[in-house]
C-alpha cells in the first residue's frame, strides 16, 4: 500500500507536481496518464527517491520512505524504464540478476531464478543468457527490463512509458506477455503512460494529471463515463468510440451501437 | 668516426647502456604514470560529483600542461633538488591533464539512462562508480592514460638533465658531441618506446565489455611491476658523486680520459650543465665537470682540480665563418678580429659571473665591455646585407655574439641576425655548414674532438699545446669544410673537474690525481 500525502515539487520557478495526494491499494494497478510536462514521471520517481520531494510525505506499507536508506527502499521497487536503462557491459543474465545480487542472493538460486524468469518472458534463456543488450531487439530488451524489475519479487514496481519507446506490433506482444504475467497479480503496479489505450487495459484506476494537479482518479469507466470536467471529458474524446467499445466488450452489439450513436452525437 | 660506424655497430657495441637505459626509461615512464593514476583517476571522479571544483582542476592541470617541459624540470631543481624525484614529479604533473580530463569526460559521457538505472536498481554510489560509472567509462579513460604515457615517454627524454638518466642520456649526448648515431641509439627507441606503449595500450583501451574487469584489476598490477624497473644506475660505490654532462660522458677528453689516464672511477650521474652548478653549490654533487671560464666558478666558490696529467686539450674561442660569407663582405673578417686577444681567461669569468649570477643582459654586458675597451661605435644602420650570427645555448656564447653583432653594426654597413641557443655544437656546426648562419663561436678543442675526431695518435701528439691545436682545426676546417678560423679571442675555456672549495680542502684535494687517489681509498 503506497499513501501519498500532499506531494510538491519544483524545478525552477516550475510546479512539476502540486499538493497532490493518492493512495494505491495492495495488489492494485494504477496508471498517472497525462500529456508530457504533467508531472506523472516526476511523481513516479519520488515513489523510489530518484526524485526528492519539496514538501509532503510518502509511505509504503505503514513506513515513511525517508526514514530508510534509498539503496535499500529501491532494492524493494522494480522499477522499468522506457529506454530500458540495461547495462551495456553486463550480459542479459547479469542485467536481470543485478537486484539479486546487491542482496547477496547466492549463485544457484539466481541463475534458476533467471531462468524462469526468461522463460516466461519468452526469452529462450539458452539462447539469449550470455547475450549483452545491444544484441538484443528492442522488444527483446524492454522483456529483460521487465524480468530485470521483477528480478528480486519486489513487492511494488514502478514503470515509466515501459512500452512507449516500441512499434505498435512490438509494444502489443509485449504488452500482451507482461498482462498474462502471473507474478504481477499480488503487486502494486504504479504505471506511467501517455497511452490512453493502455491506461485503460492495464489499469484498476487512473489517475489523471494536468499542469502537476490530479484531474481526477478512478476508475477507467468512471473517468470515461463520467468525467469530472471539460478536461477529463476531452482528453478520451477522439478515442471515445474505440475505448468505450472496449469497456463494453465487443459481443453486446445493442450495447456497441448505442455507444456509436452516443459518440456520433457528441462529433456533432 | 661517425661514417665509418653503423648505427647498427653503435647499438651493439652500446648495448649495455642501451639496455640499461630503455628499462630506466620504462621505469621512469611507469612509475610517474602510476602516480598519475592515483592521483588523476580519483581528481577525475571527484569533479564529476562536484562541478564547481570541476573548472578550477581542470584549469590548475591545463595550465600545469602549458609550462614547457625543460621549465618545469628546471622549476623543480630549487625545490626538489636533481634525480629521479624532480624527474618524477615533473612527469607526474605533466601527464595529470589527460587522465582528469578523460576521467572526467568518461564518466560524465555515461548514458545517464544507465547511470539512473544504477541508482533505480539501489546501488550505493561506490557500487555505481566501480560497477557501472568506471566500467563504461574504461575506454575513455584508457584514452586519456595512452595520452599520459606517450608524453611521459617524450618528456621522460628531457630527466638526463638532471640526473634521472632514461634514453635522453644518449640524444644529449649526442647532440652535444655530434655524434648521429648516438642521438639515434636514444631517439629510435624512444619512439619506438612511445608507439609499442601507445599500442599495447590501445589494445587494453579496446576490450569489450565483459574481459574489461579483468582489464581494471590487472592493469594496476602492470604498472606497478614496469615502474620498478626504475633503478638508476650507480656504477660505483664512491662516496663522493660526480655530475657529468652528456657531452662530458662520452668524450674523449671527458669521462674517457678520467678513466683511462686518471684511474678516475667515481659514482656518476648524468645531468645538464645548466643545473649542475646548481646542484654542486647545494651539496648534491661533490664533482662536476664545468668549464673553466664559468662565471658561476666564482658565484658558487668552487675551486678547479689541477688537470695534472693534461687530458684535456685547450679550448681557445675564436670565431669560425664560411669562405663564402668572408669573400663576399671582405670588410667582415678584420672587424671581427678585432676582439682577437681582448678578452682572458680572467676577463671572460668575470663576464659571465654579471650574465649568470648578477642577471645582466649579456647585450648590456657586450656593449659596456666595448665602451671600456674603446672599441664601440653607434650602429651606422647600414643596408649592405645581413650577417647571421650563431650562439650555442650558454651564456658566454650569448655574450660574443652580442660584441660581435655590436662591432658588425657600428664598423660596417651591415646588418645583424641573431640566432642564438642553438642547442650545442652539432646543431651550430650544422646550421654554418648548411647555409643556416654565417659565423659562430667556437673552441678549438671542441673543434678537434667533437667535429673532427682526429685518430687517437695524432691528438695526443698535439696534446695541450694552443698553437698545434689551432693550426690544426684551422687547416682542416679550411680544406674540408670551405669553413675559415679567424684569430682567437684570448681566453682558454677549458673542461675543468670542479669541487666545493671547503670540500676540496677538507679533504686536501688539488688535484685530479688527488682526487682518483682519495677515491681509492675511499671505496665503500
Amino acid at each position: 500500500m503506497i499513501v501519498v500525502k500532499n506531494i510538491t515539487k519544483t524545478f525552477g520557478t516550475r510546479k512539476a507536481v502540486d499538493n497532490v495526494s493518492f493512495t494505491v491499494g495492495e495488489g492494485e494497478n494504477i496508471v498517472f496518464l497525462g500529456t508530457s510536462g504533467c508531472g506523472k514521471t516526476t511523481l513516479l520517481k519520488m515513489i523510489n527517491r530518484l526524485i526528492d520531494p519539496d514538501s509532503g510525505e510518502i509511505w509504503i506499507n505503514g513506513h515513511r520512505i525517508v526514514d530508510q536508506r534509498p539503496e535499500d527502499l529501491r532494492k524493494k521497487i522494480g522499477y522499468v524504464f522506457q529506454n530500458t536503462g540495461l547495462f551495456p557491459h553486463y550480459t542479459i543474465e547479469e542485467n536481470i540478476a543485478t537486484v539479486p545480487r546487491l542482496l547477496g542472493w547466492d549463485k544457484k538460486k539466481m541463475a534458476a531464478r533467471v531462468g524462469q524468469l526468461m522463460e516466461k518472458l519468452n526469452l529462450p534463456p539458452d539462447h539469449y543468457r550470455s547475450a549483452y543488450p545491444h544484441e538484443l531487439s528492442g522488444g527483446q530488451q524492454q522483456r529483460v527490463g521487465i524480468a530485470r524489475a521483477l528480478a528480486a519479487y519486489p513487492p511494488v514496481l514502478l514503470m515509466d512509458e515501459p512500452f512507449g519507446a516500441l512499434d505498435p506490433i512490438t509494444r502489443a506482444s509485449v504488452r500482451k506477455d507482461f498482462k498474462e504475467l502471473d507474478e504481477l497479480r499480488s503487486k502494486t503496479i504504479v504505471l506511467v503512460t501517455h497511452d490512453v489505450q493502455e491506461a485503460f487495459e492495464l489499469a484498476d484506476r487512473i489517475v489523471l494529471l494536468d499542469k502537476g494537479k490530479i484531474v481526477q482518479q478512478g476508475t477507467p469507466d468512471e473517468l470515461l463515463f463520467e468525467p469530472a470536467g471539460d478536461y477529463a471529458r476531452n482528453f478520451f474524446e477522439d478515442q471515445r468510440f474505440q475505448l468505450e467499445a472496449g469497456r463494453i466488450g465487443a459481443t453486446d452489439y445493442p450495447a456497441l451501437i448505442r455507444a456509436f450513436d452516443h459518440f456520433r452525437k457528441r462529433q456533432h | 668516426m661517425d661514417s665509418s660506424e653503423s648505427l647498427w655497430q653503435f647499438m651493439q657495441q652500446q648495448s649495455g647502456k642501451l639496455l640499461q637505459q630503455t628499462v630506466q626509461h620504462i621505469g621512469l615512464t611507469f612509475i610517474s604514470l602510476l602516480i598519475t593514476v592515483l592521483i588523476g583517476l580519483p581528481l577525475g571522479i571527484y569533479i564529476t560529483r562536484h562541478k564547481a571544483a570541476a573548472r578550477l582542476v581542470l584549469g590548475i592541470a591545463g595550465v600545469l600542461q602549458t609550462i614547457p617541459s625543460i621549465a618545469l624540470l628546471g622549476f623543480m631543481i630549487p625545490l626538489l633538488g636533481i634525480g629521479p624525484l624532480p624527474a618524477i614529479t615533473a612527469l607526474f604533473l605533466y601527464s595529470l591533464l589527460p587522465v582528469i580530463r578523460n576521467t572526467f569526460a568518461g564518466i560524465n559521457g555515461v548514458d545517464p539512462g544507465v547511470k539512473e538505472a544504477a541508482v533505480a536498481m539501489g546501488m550505493t554510489p561506490a557500487q555505481r562508480l566501480f560497477r557501472v560509472d568506471l566500467v563504461l567509462a574504461f575506454p575513455v579513460i584508457m584514452a586519456g592514460i595512452r595520452t599520459a604515457t606517450v608524453i611521459n615517454v617524450g618528456v621522460g627524454t628531457l630527466a638526463a638533465y638532471i640526473a634521472a638518466g632514461g634514453l635522453g642520456e644518449f640524444i644529449f649526448g649526442g647532440i652535444a658531441l655530434n655524434n648521429t648515431n648516438m642521438i639515434l641509439a636514444g631517439a629510435i627507441p624512444a619512439a619506438l618506446l612511445a608507439i609499442v606503449l601507445d599500442f599495447l595500450l590501445s589494445l587494453l583501451q579496446h576490450t569489450g565489455a565483459a574481459r574489461r574487469r579483468v582489464v581494471l584489476t590487472l592493469l594496476p598490477l602492470i604498472i606497478v611491476g614496469l615502474s620498478s624497473f626504475y633503478v638508476l644506475p650507480m656504477r660505483f660505490g664512491s662516496r663522493l658523486l660526480a655530475g657529468f654532462t652528456p657531452e662530458f660522458m662520452g668524450r674523449r677528453d671527458g669521462d674517457i680520459g678520467l678513466q683511462s689516464v686518471y684511474g678516475l672511477h667515481i659514482r656518476t650521474v648524468v645531468i645538464s650543465d645548466a643545473v649542475m652548478y646548481k646542484a654542486i653549490y647545494k651539496g648534491k654533487l661533490d664533482v662536476i665537470s664545468g668549464y673553466s671560464t664559468d662565471g658561476r666558478l666564482k658565484a658558487y666558490d668552487l675551486v678547479v682540480l689541477d688537470d695534472d696529467k693534461k687530458i684535456f686539450p685547450p679550448y681557445y674561442a675564436a670565431p669560425v665563418i664560411r669562405r663564402d660569407v668572408m669573400q663576399r663582405y671582405p670588410e667582415l673578417a678584420p672587424v671581427l678580429n678585432k676582439l682577437a686577444g681582448q678578452i682572458n681567461d680572467s676577463v671572460m669569468t668575470a663576464l659571465n659571473y654579471r650574465v649568470e649570477y648578477l642577471n645582466q643582459s649579456p647585450e648590456q654586458c657586450a656593449r659596456e665591455f666595448l665602451v671600456s675597451r674603446g672599441l664601440y661605435q653607434p650602429a651606422r644602420n647600414g643596408s649592405k646585407g645581413i650577417i647571421r650570427l650563431g650562439s650555442k645555448i650558454f651564456p658566454e656564447q650569448y655574450i660574443l655574439t652580442d660584441i660581435y653583432a655590436s662591432l658588425i653594426r657600428g664598423y660596417t654597413d651591415l646588418q645583424v641576425e641573431s640566432k642564438t641557443g642553438l642547442g650545442g655544437t652539432k646543431i651550430c656546426f650544422e646550421a654554418l655548414v648548411n647555409h643556416q648562419i654565417d659565423c659562430y663561436p667556437e673552441y678549438t678543442g671542441t673543434a678537434l674532438l667533437a667535429i673532427l675526431h682526429p685518430p687517437a695518435l695524432e691528438s695526443q701528439q698535439l696534446a695541450g699545446n694552443r698553437d698545434s691545436v689551432y693550426n690544426y682545426v684551422r687547416r682542416h676546417f679550411e680544406t674540408i669544410y670551405d669553413l675559415e678560423w679567424l684569430r682567437p679571442i684570448g681566453f682558454n675555456n677549458a673542461y675543468a673537474l670542479m669541487m666545493r672549495r671547503a670540500e676540496a680542502q677538507q679533504l686536501g684535494i688539488h688535484t685530479i690525481s688527488d682526487l682518483a687517489g682519495y677515491l681509492k681509498t675511499d671505496k665503500r
